[in-house]
């Protein structure tokens, strides 16, 4: 990597208020190529708000984001174009079947060949078979593979990955955990919001704990498990 | 041009798609217009009042309600899974998501009201032959402004607690102008009387038109981001 190069996520003082709810309270993360950060912090620690700053869902009280040097802006929505982000929510139309709604979002993306991108993502997630069934006769768990499937269609180079592995089952679990050692391996980065530390933790370069909005213990390498979750329940429990 | 139109065209056809596959607010808007019309036609009493003095108010207070129910379903499916934040994401133009909201919402008020105009003729027992080029030029017109002023308010409204009520509270008072501009050219027209009479307010109407399609895409952009 040049030096000059820019690391694909930074963010730089990032708050986020609600009225008097102060839900990020001064947030600065740097994310570089192959790297991928586990955040972790209970309920309410501004987790979700913060991973909405970095997808630019959420315009930050202060502070900014910047994607490969472009700085997230309201009037520069290509800015948005290296990010996937999957939510809590699955941005999903219950109406349309799951190919439906991968082909509009990939025509969002202006995606040559958006039917064909649409199959491909679907079958990422290992359900090829399941295309032409409407999102509401979906399980949940199957409705969690649509959504992260509609994450990866764009095959961005920034996952923004807000409880991916919740709903999924063993074998789902498994499929993302090989597809981001990949997306990795290939110089890709990720933001990853999960409760569930097994899951991500040999994938994870880096680990944060946040609480009440701040950073409790700011991204650092990750220890291990066993170290890091007394260290987790001592920073929960005082 | 060409990426911002196939935005545009994308978004309509997914919310026509998405209609389409459950018809309740196309079924919605049509049961409410035939009953708004069967109400007005037997509430009247023929000796005191012509079907004529009353038909043009009838006529624009249907297709006025009607539409405000298409217009409340046009964001409102964006909520269901946070969906609209799925396309905020997207690197769209929100002058491309704009067009594309309005272009669906035009087709299903344009199709209430393609269902509800041989419905008022059959109730109010009106002769539209002669009047139904003039006719047809105000009710595009004068549609056009207030559905661009729903799809705005729609897009305000949506995120709110009470988006439903809201809607109809923000938006009659815009559409106050068209519909009365809308109703006194209609009685002029089912009056026989020539289409110059009326040439003065579809032009009003057609200002409406303008004046709205170009504040309207730029007070989306602020309203839709967070």
């Amino acid at each position: 990597m040049p030096p000059d190069d820019p690391p694909p996520l930074l963010a730089e003082g990032l708050k986020r208020s609600f009225g008097h709810v102060h839900a990020v309270r001064g947030i600065d993360l740097r994310v570089e190529r192959g790297d991928l950060l586990a955040i972790v912090g209970p309920n309410g620690a501004g987790k979700t708000t913060l991973l909405r700053m970095l997808g630019g869902l959420a315009r930050p009280s202060a502070g900014r984001v910047i994607v490969q040097g472009r700085t997230l802006r309201a009037d520069d929505p290509d800015a948005r174009r290296p990010l996937g982000l999957l939510s809590h929510q699955s941005f999903l139309y219950d109406d349309l079947t799951a190919l439906e709604n991968l082909r509009f979002a990939a025509r969002l993306y202006r995606l040559p060949e958006p039917a064909a991108r649409a199959v491909a993502a679907l079958e990422t997630v290992g359900l090829g078979g399941d295309g032409n069934r409407p999102v509401r006769t979906l399980s949940r768990g199957m409705v969690q593979r649509v959504a992260l499937a509609r994450a990866l269609l764009t095959d961005p180079e920034i996952l923004l990955l807000d409880e991916p592995f919740t709903g999924l089952d063993a074998p789902a679990g498994d499929r993302l955990r090989r597809f981001l050692r990949e997306h990795l391996a290939r110089a890709g980065s990720a933001v990853v919001v999960s409760h569930q530390l097994t899951e991500v933790w040999d994938l994870a370069t880096a680990v944060g704990i946040m609480v009440g909005g701040r950073w409790a213990e700011p991204p650092a390498p990750a220890p291990p498990l066993d170290v890091f979750q007394r260290r987790y329940a001592e920073r929960l429990h005082g | 041009m060409g990426d911002w139109l196939r935005t545009a065209a994308a978004v309509a056809g997914k919310d026509l798609l998405v209609e389409w596959r459950s018809r309740t607010a196309m079924l919605s808007a049509l049961v409410f217009a035939a009953v708004v019309l069967v109400i007005f036609n037997f509430a009247r009493d023929a000796t005191l009042l012509a079907a004529a003095d009353l038909a043009p108010s009838v006529l624009w207070i249907t297709f006025a309600f009607a539409a405000m129910i298409a217009l409340n379903r046009g964001f409102a499916l964006e909520k269901e899974n946070a969906a609209l934040d799925g396309i905020l994401l997207a690197p769209v133009p929100r002058g491309a998501l704009f067009t594309g909201k309005l272009v669906a919402n035009l087709a299903f008020v344009g199709l209430v009201e393609a269902v509800t105009l041989p419905l008022f003729v059959l109730f109010f027992n009106v002769s539209l032959w002669h009047a139904l080029p003039g006719l047809l030029g105000v009710m595009a017109v004068a549609t056009l402004g207030f559905v661009v002023v729903g799809t705005l308010f729609s897009a305000m409204t949506v995120r709110t607690r009470f988006a439903e009520l809201m809607l109809p509270m923000l938006l009659l008072p815009f559409m106050m102008p068209v519909l009365s501009t809308a109703v006194q050219a209609t009685a002029r027209l089912l009056a026989g009387r020539p289409l110059s009479e009326i040439w003065g307010w579809l032009r009003f109407l057609a200002l409406y038109d303008v004046v709205f399609l170009t504040v309207s895409p730029w007070l989306f952009r602020a309203v839709v981001e967070e």
